[in-house]
């Protein structure tokens, strides 16, 4: 690990004059920063500690939405009373990330912000295989070797890496908006397009010449100040999370939904896929599709099925194209049975 | 970079010099010699390393020790005995049920078994299979520990 200064501001601006400085980065729980800067992914000279920043940690409501600071560990979301009520797939969400004890301390904020669990990108010190993400230009391992668990959307020939969170995913099907503050002005990025696919990336750093390797929108000393939750749409919603091992494991695959049903028909649905590309996968097309129809898993399958469509399966994983639809057919299922 | 924090372990202060880099784990170990919380992957995937921070348990791997000046730390050994055999009611409930074989897990899992109850989530085997999975055992001693969580807590004797 490379040393580094250490500062903890108590304040949020504070934080960000303290975060504008090239390689600085910023500390909140820790759990995934510790483990990048073990394995060489990050190696900052200084380090800005925000823990004892209290005006970016929080759950409260504030007019129809739900505002939930950047700091708010999972622990503190799976377990809040308004949460649960009001969009019960984000608690449902935190709960399955992790284990309890990352969950007393992983934030929300630096949730959205881990990296992939590639295991060619995971590995410690100089890699003796190629990886764009570790050595630009290097290449991709993945693309012809173990990605059983990679992307089936958006991907290139670069990377074939997908987001691991869990939260992001119901926060997609929330149409949650990501509060962010930095040296610019403070500004809101839906979270439904905060992180980018790689395909996005790429035409991103053609417009703009930026680094092909990037992966939110998140810019250079920017820090996530909040979430804000609409309010209204999501009572009737739920977390599918699919996996190899019951508890304390990553996703194969996961499905996030909200549903507004009325009179037996489906007025507003949002679906979101996890661990199926680099960012929470909206399924668009059956979202339109399902206006109108009735909660019948046959009319959900056929919908999904279709908005699947699109998928690029790589050579082995073609198994997650059906496994996701599925998913996704058992959150809105699980969505529309709540009161 | 070197800094001065200070914490309270199992009930002794301590003042330490560390360095930024330190982890909480090899503070307790290296630093002020208390070895009760284990070093098992230090990737916070384990559990072994888990201690009692402010009440709440963490994985001491994953967390810097700089970040916690000021913190009160509970290790497993550092849990409040009875008098009469000089064991906490899960360590004596571990022993009971023959919770554990090699015993490299056994201080993460008591810790975190303490919290686990604490929290509420001992109601039955499958909600403790659930709010334990922080900690593994290679062993596979986790029917004994299950049986052992919901044991203490059934006797509800905690200190």
């Amino acid at each position: 690990m490379n040393n580094f200064s250490y500062a903890r501001p108590q304040s949020a601006p504070e934080a960000v004059k303290l975060g504008g400085v090239d390689a600085t980065t910023f500390l909140a729980g820790g759990t995934e920063l510790l483990n990048w800067m073990r394995l060489g992914i990050s190696a900052p000279a200084r380090v800005v500690d925000i823990g004892l920043v209290a005006e970016m940690r929080g759950i409260r409501k504030e007019g129809n939405s739900l505002w939930i600071g950047a700091l708010t560990t999972l622990a503190q979301i799976e377990a809040d009373l308004l949460v649960r009520k009001e969009a019960p797939v984000l608690a449902e969400a935190c709960l399955r990330a992790a284990s309890p004890q990352i969950r007393n301390r992983a934030t929300l904020g630096g949730n959205v912000l881990q990296k992939t669990r590639c295991a060619y990108f995971r590995a410690e010190g100089q890699l003796p295989w190629p990886c764009n993400k570790r050595e630009p230009g290097s290449g991709c391992a993945a693309l012809e070797g173990a990605h059983e668990r990679h992307a089936i959307f958006g991907w290139t020939d670069a990377c074939v890496a997908t987001q691991p969170s869990d939260p992001s995913v119901a926060l997609s099907s929330l149409e949650a908006t990501i509060a962010v503050v930095g040296q610019r002005k403070a500004r809101e990025i839906p979270a439904a397009g905060f992180h980018l696919t790689q395909q996005e990336a790429t035409r991103i750093a053609a417009a703009r010449g930026r680094e092909a390797q990037v992966e939110t929108q998140l810019g250079a000393g920017e820090l996530i100040s909040a979430f804000r939750v609409p309010l209204g749409n999501s009572t009737r919603s739920a977390y599918v999370k699919v996996r190899e091992r019951e508890s304390y494991e990553y996703a194969a695959v996961s499905a996030a939904a909200t549903i507004v049903i009325d009179a037996g028909r489906i007025q507003r649905v949002r679906i979101a896929l996890g661990s199926v590309a680099q960012k929470p996968w909206r399924l668009v097309e059956a979202e339109h599709a399902l206006i109108g129809k009735p909660l019948e898993r046959a009319v959900l399958a056929a919908a999904i099925d279709a908005s699947m469509r699109d998928a690029r399966p790589l050579a082995h994983n073609q198994f997650k194209v059906r496994l996701a639809a599925n998913t996704a057919v058992r959150a809105v299922e699980a969505a529309g049975k709540r009161t | 970079m070197d800094v001065e924090i200070s914490l309270r372990v199992d009930g002794l202060e301590h003042r330490v010099l560390v360095d930024t880099r330190t982890t909480l784990l090899d503070t307790l170990r290296e630093r002020l010699g208390v070895t009760s919380a284990k070093k098992g992957c230090d990737h916070g995937q384990c559990g072994a390393c888990t201690v009692l921070v402010d009440g709440r348990r963490l994985n001491s791997c994953l967390a810097l020790a700089v970040a916690h000046d000021g913190a009160e730390i509970v290790t497993a050994a550092g849990l409040e005995a009875t008098p009469a055999d000089g064991l906490h009611p899960l360590q004596r409930a571990f022993i009971e049920h023959d919770a554990f074989q090699c015993g490299y897990c056994t201080p993460g899992q008591v810790v975190s078994a303490v919290a686990c109850i604490h929290e509420g989530h001992a109601s039955d085997a499958a909600t403790v299979h659930e709010w334990m999975s922080g900690n593994l055992c290679r062993c596979a001693a986790y029917p004994q520990i299950a049986a052992a969580v919901l044991d203490a807590a059934k006797k509800g004797d905690l200190a």
